[in-house]
């Protein structure tokens, strides 16, 4: 057995001993590729010492794939860097030993120069890495068949001739048609999935006994991680290889992880198989992620308001075209980003917009508030008794309907002037519409804060003293100081780690309750979507596919580009893995 | 494979009663450091702490400030006027200062003191050559009284920081030029004018840099497209014939100071293109920014988004890109006197005093009229260089 088993009333730091590692590893059926023990990595930085990872160990088996579980800070990244020593250089592994079993002998990794020739040998050749960013980590000066050309000249003995013949076979082998002709094409050609494809390929070309992967479909659409996870893990059945994957997603560890090591603030505080974790967690943290965890049959309790009198917002026939016109002056679309969209939003309402990158999801949100000027179609607000047609107003009347429809915004970074306080921050739009001065400033951002949940005194820090989450909350803040109506969120929460997105959606609900607020709610994540909305529009393509109520799409989806989207959707459940339906052992 | 079923391993519960982590580990690199300091000091306190962990910089911003500091008191600083002609002593080389006299019986005595000198006049060529005097002692002190001045063109006074106790006496530590004025005292006020200078001629292409750079890259299309070909028609301009039609074209009956006040303008009318690009990249990366986007929401006007969102985010860069025109303003001052285009006599100027310079004969015998103006100026331009970089650097404290 990989794991040390203790029992979970043992009050000592479950790390094992040497001993009790030697018989482990007698004991198992196979002993471990790489073993990791006591590792810590730390950070120095200029005013202090960031202790990223702290005493981890692990082991990665033969064909079987390790989870590292954690939401960012937690060290996840740093330590699979470790072990191919990709670490910054202000990094210092401070303990700890890396073992990879190679067949001549073990090798120390952690032992080895940070640059020489030995870890260059194991980087690529030994274990494989696929990063997240699939669009930054392929040069985009070189064809992708070159790329792979070079890996595999670096680590094995081939002509010219015979790297290219097994580029292609490698391209092959990850499923991307044509691959003959696609080696000659260059990264800007590929598509997300295919660049990581491509990746895949490369990781793959030196036929690794390990394959790291760093959140390898976080970039990347549902339907698309569904296929690289299915493709992952049939190379995985063929080549023996073990994996580990480091991944804040827990419902793609239920699809594909055997074992499990949830990490926080560097410290590994549980691990164990993934049966385990799921359904018989020890750590109250353990326990938290996956009540955090938002799964597809789960709902926030509310009623669905009725859908009957007028509606708040009505969009009928939007358009939204980029293009270029011709000589004469006509305008000619090559893409419809948004084509043809038309929905209602009754007041009470959580509406939500899902999609797939390039779906128009996001150019619908910003045609709703006229950053981006639709090309066609109506927007009628009802929100003052009257109906009003926002397409065509002027400047006083937008700004009164910008403060009535409030934005929030997906990056809560980029969100905030870094140079003004919150309390610049919240008030700039208390200001400019003249409402408020002085004191009475003060006491409104006072009072909006702790409406969000954050204290007074947080109105003189800086944005930049503040988590993703509270940044969020005070996005958030900035959006209710005009007493709004309607609150579009776009990706609100996607930028979050899983404990905190559960936090700001159920702020936006309690919120809601108090405020009486409708939500357009935008998003790509099916769950949140299902969690936080009555009604759900489908779009693919720039154009509604279905619009119906939240439980019917999501369990009983009528249209196949719904089923398709929903089916690939991971489930948080080892026991019933809705992705890759692989047969299970045990349990 | 193994049957995945034995029950997972936790570190103990570290529930309400345990030692419970709220965060990462940290540790102070020093004892007594609160790294949560950091996390609510603003901006500007995190600039500033880069900027003083930069050695470099902060000597070459002391260097520069103390050329400042001397250009603002030059006339109290300098020992005679810089105009006061000694016929007696022209081309004298520099004097040494010594500080203890011997008297008859080999004692020594404080006393500042400058060694007079004894001139010989060659029979050959009738040129007078000096030589100084070891014997002859010429005591200076500390506020001693000398050639009068109105102190900033407004208070009378006479009192200089330190010169001959007798003002009668030459003392010229640098030397002297052609008419025998002390090459000291006209650098200390050539100062004044060539570091105001590049501050002036900065603080007009600042303003033209700025607005021209944010309408440009704040509205895009056809104001970008008519201030960018501006811009290029500027920058490929020839500088220096035009400097030289420009010059010629000041009327010769203008006061010394009105030239100074256009040849400034004239500088810095060419000098604002690099800025307005800097400034107009800027925005055009910040314009589509979320925050922007917010403020727009918000229902700020265009100046608002402009002026109060954006700007504020550019004041460092701006301040590092300012701190290094200063010294292509110097050396553009520096360039247009020597060749005698910029700045004239009675005026003193780094530039009009290199002026003198000019010739190889005046080299070889006063070496010093080229070393001690060349040197200030290649002193002032590396410390505002360094010093420009350090706040660069400093700018963004977020970057690592």
């Amino acid at each position: 057995m990989p794991m040390t088993t203790q029992t979970p009333s043992a009050t000592a730091l479950a790390k094992p001993t040497r001993a009790q590692h030697d018989d482990l590893v007698s004991a198992a059926a196979s002993a471990p590729v790489l073993s990791v023990r006591g590792l810590s990595i730390d950070f120095h930085l200029r005013t202090h010492v960031l202790h990223a990872v702290r005493d981890v160990s692990f082991d990665l088996f033969s064909g079987q794939t390790l989870c590292l579980v954690g939401e960012s800070g937690s060290g996840k990244s740093v330590t699979a860097r470790a072990l191919l020593r990709l670490i910054d250089p202000q990094a210092k592994v401070s303990g700890g030993s890396i073992t990879l079993q190679g067949p001549d002998g073990e090798l120390r990794l952690d032992t080895l120069a940070p640059n020489g020739r030995e870890i260059r040998a194991v980087r690529g050749g030994r274990i494989g890495l696929i990063f997240q960013e699939p669009m930054s980590s392929l040069s985009p000066v070189h064809t992708i068949g070159s790329q792979i050309v070079e890996a595999l000249l670096l680590h094995r003995k081939m002509t010219k001739a015979e790297a290219k013949a097994e580029t292609v076979k490698l391209l092959r082998q990850v499923e991307i048609a044509n691959p003959e002709q696609m080696a000659d094409r260059y990264t800007f050609e590929f598509s997300g999935g295919m660049r990581q494809r491509a990746m895949i390929a490369m990781a793959l070309a030196c036929k690794p006994d390990i394959l790291i992967a760093d959140e390898p479909t976080t970039a990347l659409d549902v339907t698309t991680q569904a296929e690289i996870m299915d493709l992952i893990a049939r190379l995985q059945r063929e080549t023996g290889m073990a994996m580990l994957m480091i991944t804040h997603d827990l419902g793609l560890v239920a699809e594909v992880a055997d074992s499990v090591a949830v990490m926080r603030w560097g410290r590994v505080v549980e691990q164990g198989p993934v049966d385990a974790i799921f359904h018989a967690p020890h750590h109250p943290y353990t326990r938290k992620l996956l009540s955090a965890t938002l799964r597809l049959d789960t709902a926030a309790k509310r009623t669905a308001p009725a859908t009957t009198g007028q509606p708040l917002l009505s969009v009928r026939g939007l358009c939204k075209g980029f293009g270029t016109t011709n000589w004469r002056g006509q305008q000619t679309f090559a893409i419809k980003a948004v084509d043809d969209v038309s929905l209602d939003l009754w007041p009470g309402e959580n509406l939500g917009i899902v999609g797939e990158s390039g779906s128009g999801k996001t150019t619908l949100g910003r045609m709703l508030l006229r950053i981006i000027e639709p090309s066609n179609g109506s927007i009628l607000w009802q929100g003052n008794g009257q109906a009003a047609e926002v397409t065509k107003m002027q400047r006083p009347e937008l700004a009164q309907y910008r403060s009535a429809v409030r934005l929030v915004f997906q990056d809560p970074f980029a969100s905030l002037n870094p140079r003004m306080t919150v309390k610049q921050v919240i008030a700039d739009p208390l200001i400019v519409a003249g409402a408020l001065k002085g004191a009475a400033l003060e006491a409104r951002v006072g009072d909006l804060l702790e409406l969000v949940g954050l204290e007074r005194s947080a109105m003189e820090r800086y944005p930049h003293a503040f988590s993703g989450g509270q940044r969020q909350r005070i996005g958030i803040a900035r959006a209710l100081a005009l007493d709004p109506r309607v609150i579009i969120a776009d990706e609100a929460t996607s930028a979050l780690d899983v404990s905190i997105r559960a936090q700001v959606l159920d702020l936006l609900l309690d919120l809601q309750k108090r405020l009486d607020l409708s939500f357009v709610f935008i998003a790509h994540d099916i769950s949140v979507v299902r969690y936080f909305c009555d009604r759900v529009v489908v779009m693919h393509k720039g154009r509604i596919v279905e619009t119906g109520p939240a439980e019917q799409i999501c369990t009983r989806p009528a249209e196949p580009y719904t089923q398709s989207l929903i089916s690939a959707v991971p489930n948080p459940d080892p026991r019933n893995r809705r992705m890759l339906h692989r047969t299970r052992f045990g349990a | 494979m193994t049957h995945l079923d034995y029950p997972s391993t936790a570190l103990p519960d570290d529930g309400p009663h345990g030692s419970e982590e709220r965060g990462p580990a940290i540790s102070p690199l020093r004892p007594g450091m609160d790294p949560g300091k950091i996390a609510v000091s603003s901006q500007w306190t995190l600039i500033w702490q880069k900027f003083f962990s930069n050695k470099v910089a902060v000597a070459a911003g002391v260097v520069v400030l103390f050329f400042y500091f001397i250009g603002l008191f030059a006339e109290f600083l300098a020992p005679t006027s810089p105009s006061l002609a000694q016929p007696r002593f022209t081309y004298a080389p520099p004097q040494s200062l010594s500080f203890f006299v011997t008297d008859a019986d080999g004692g020594w005595t404080w006393q500042p003191h400058v060694k007079g000198y004894t001139t010989t006049v060659d029979p050959a060529s009738l040129r007078r050559a000096f030589a100084i005097d070891e014997n002859s002692v010429i005591p200076v002190g500390f506020f001693v009284e000398g050639t009068p001045y109105r102190f900033w063109g407004l208070i009378e006074m006479k009192t200089h920081l330190f010169g001959p106790l007798d003002p009668s006496q030459p003392m010229n530590l640098l030397g002297t030029d052609s008419l025998g004025r002390d090459l000291l005292s006209r650098l200390i006020h050539g100062t004044r004018i060539s570091m105001s200078i590049g501050l002036i001629g900065v603080v007009s292409s600042l303003v033209i840099g700025v607005v021209l750079g944010a309408l440009s890259g704040y509205f895009g299309g056809w104001t970008d497209l008519v201030i960018q070909r501006i811009i290029e028609v500027i920058s490929a301009m020839p500088t220096i014939p035009l400097w030289l039609g420009l010059a010629a074209a000041v009327p010769i009956v203008w006061s010394p100071i009105t030239v100074y006040f256009v040849v400034t303008l004239i500088v810095s009318l060419l000098a604002w293109t690099g800025l307005a690009r800097e400034v107009r990249g800027r925005f055009l990366a910040l314009r589509g920014e979320d925050f922007v986007t917010a403020a727009i929401l918000d229902g700020s006007g265009r100046a608002r988004v402009i002026f109060r969102h954006i700007l504020p985010l550019l004041t460092s860069h701006i301040l590092a890109v300012v701190t290094l025109a200063i010294p292509t303003m110097i050396v553009a001052e520096t360039a247009l006197s020597f060749l005698g285009i910029g700045l004239k006599a009675p005026v003193v100027s780094w530039g009009v005093l290199l002026q003198d310079a000019q010739n190889i004969r005046t080299v070889a015998t006063a070496p010093w009229l080229l070393i001690w103006p060349a040197g200030a100026v290649v002193i002032t331009v590396l410390a505002f260089n360094f010093l420009g970089d350090g706040m660069r650097d400093a700018a963004d404290p977020y970057e690592t």
